[in-house]
């Protein structure tokens, strides 16, 4: 359906809610602003960039993930009723997807991108993951074994990337910045040779 | 339900597109589509399941063609209408075409009682059932066996909870399948984990 034919039915749905009072004045600006302003990547860069710098955090992370992220103040809704923390190594890369639609920890990671809803990824990721990868920019060797998660339920999923060897010692606000919405999905690597050092300054424009 | 959305493992799609789709919104409309629903839920004018279900019941041809959006947009149109929040004849009136809806659902079906105690490294195989309604099971891992990585808190149960029916709460288990399992000599070689409900398992005999 055409964008012009959409905008029109949402506006009449909008408006027919609106007058039987199902939806406020400000659901809509409150949702954008959320969306744009609140449930963003660098909730979970921040996550990660604290459990490289302290390992008790670490453990707390990838033993309870909803408990450590409301520690530092981030929320989940109703139904996502757990989050799964999986843990990048030199030979394990983990990624996550959604075959039947597009669940995505969005307030840990941000909202899904247009290529993780899309029919291509949904179909093959789990069958073809190497190669799909590949496609998009994260040539894995054979050593490294993938492990995908599908997300059917109320449990959420993050990756922890394996943090860089050249940033040992680096302070945690400098470590945030490394950690993309990709990494956090598992569709990048932050490590060298998968990133290159120079390619991180380009990384958060 | 065996519908066009159970999409894992099928084969024709062409390369994943990252570039243009890195946003999660590309128009404003979007944006709004799904305000609209997330308002919904969070008024429980509907639930996660029945959203989930409704855009599932999508003709399949309006499924496939729809952007993700549009799938939004008519799962909450859809339901307002069957929940007699709005009528369908209204909302035509002010769009000035006819809009279209998802399909009636069929029936859903509650949990059974009496499951089996199941702990992390037991292997499990998915029962070989066919479900007319809602259900969490990917086609992909029916009948398959795994091993168990994980197990969650209960959760409403997925299969009544769209279609209004009791939720009795249940564990999911992360249950790792080896992807040449899945698709004996035709995948990439992977470990794919999936949640699946107590009820969707049953135990089986370790590989030899």
């Amino acid at each position: 359906m055409n964008s012009s034919s959409m905008e029109t039915r949402v506006a009449a749905l909008e408006a027919l809610l609106k007058e039987k009072g199902a939806l406020a004045e400000d659901s809509i600006p409150t949702y954008a602003h959320r969306t744009s302003e609140e449930w963003l990547p660098v909730n979970g860069a921040r996550l990660c960039a604290r459990a490289w710098c302290d390992s008790g955090f670490k453990r707390f992370l990838l033993s309870d993930g909803k408990a450590a992220a409301a520690s530092m103040g981030f929320t989940m809704p109703e139904h996502h009723r757990k989050l799964a923390v999986k843990e990048n190594t030199p030979s394990i890369h983990n990624v996550i997807c959604c075959t039947l639609c597009s669940c995505t920890a969005f307030t840990i990671i941000g909202m899904a991108p247009g290529w993780y809803k899309d029919f291509e990824y949904r179909a093959r990721i789990v069958r073809e993951a190497r190669t799909v990868l590949a496609e998009m920019g994260l040539v894995l060797p054979d050593e490294i074994h993938i492990r995908v998660w599908d997300t059917t339920t109320d449990t959420r999923y993050m990756i922890l990337p394996l943090q860089p060897p050249y940033t040992a010692g680096w302070s945690e606000e400098r470590l945030v910045r490394l950690v993309t919405k990709e990494s956090l999905i598992g569709v990048q690597r932050l490590e060298p040779p998968f990133l290159a050092v120079q390619d991180q300054d380009t990384l958060h424009g | 339900m065996d519908g066009l959305h159970d999409m894992g493992g099928r084969q024709g799609f062409g390369l994943v597109v990252m570039s243009g789709r890195r946003e999660p919104f590309h128009d404003e409309w979007e944006v709004r589509a799904a305000a609209i629903s997330a308002r919904l839920i969070g008024q429980h004018v509907y639930n996660m399941d029945e959203f989930r279900h409704a855009i599932e019941r999508m003709a399949p041809r309006h499924y496939i063609c729809a952007s993700y959006f549009e799938r939004t947009f008519t799962a909450a149109a859809t339901l307002c209408v069957e929940k007699g929040v709005i009528s369908h004849a209204e909302l035509n009136a002010l769009s000035g075409e006819m809009v279209p809806l998802a399909s009636p659902a069929r029936p859903g079906r509650i949990a059974p009682a009496d499951l089996p105690e199941l702990r992390i490294g037991d292997w499990v195989t998915v029962k070989n059932e066919f479900v007319g309604g809602h259900t969490r099971v990917p086609a992909y891992v029916r009948g398959k066996r795994g091993q168990i990585v994980d197990i969650s808190p209960a959760y409403p149960f997925a299969d009544a909870a769209a279609h209004g029916l009791e939720p009795a709460a249940q564990r999911t288990f992360d249950v790792r399948f080896r992807s040449a399992d899945l698709w004996p000599d035709c995948c990439d070689d992977a470990e794919v984990h999936v949640g699946l409900f107590h009820c969707y398992l049953e135990i089986a005999s370790p590989p030899v």
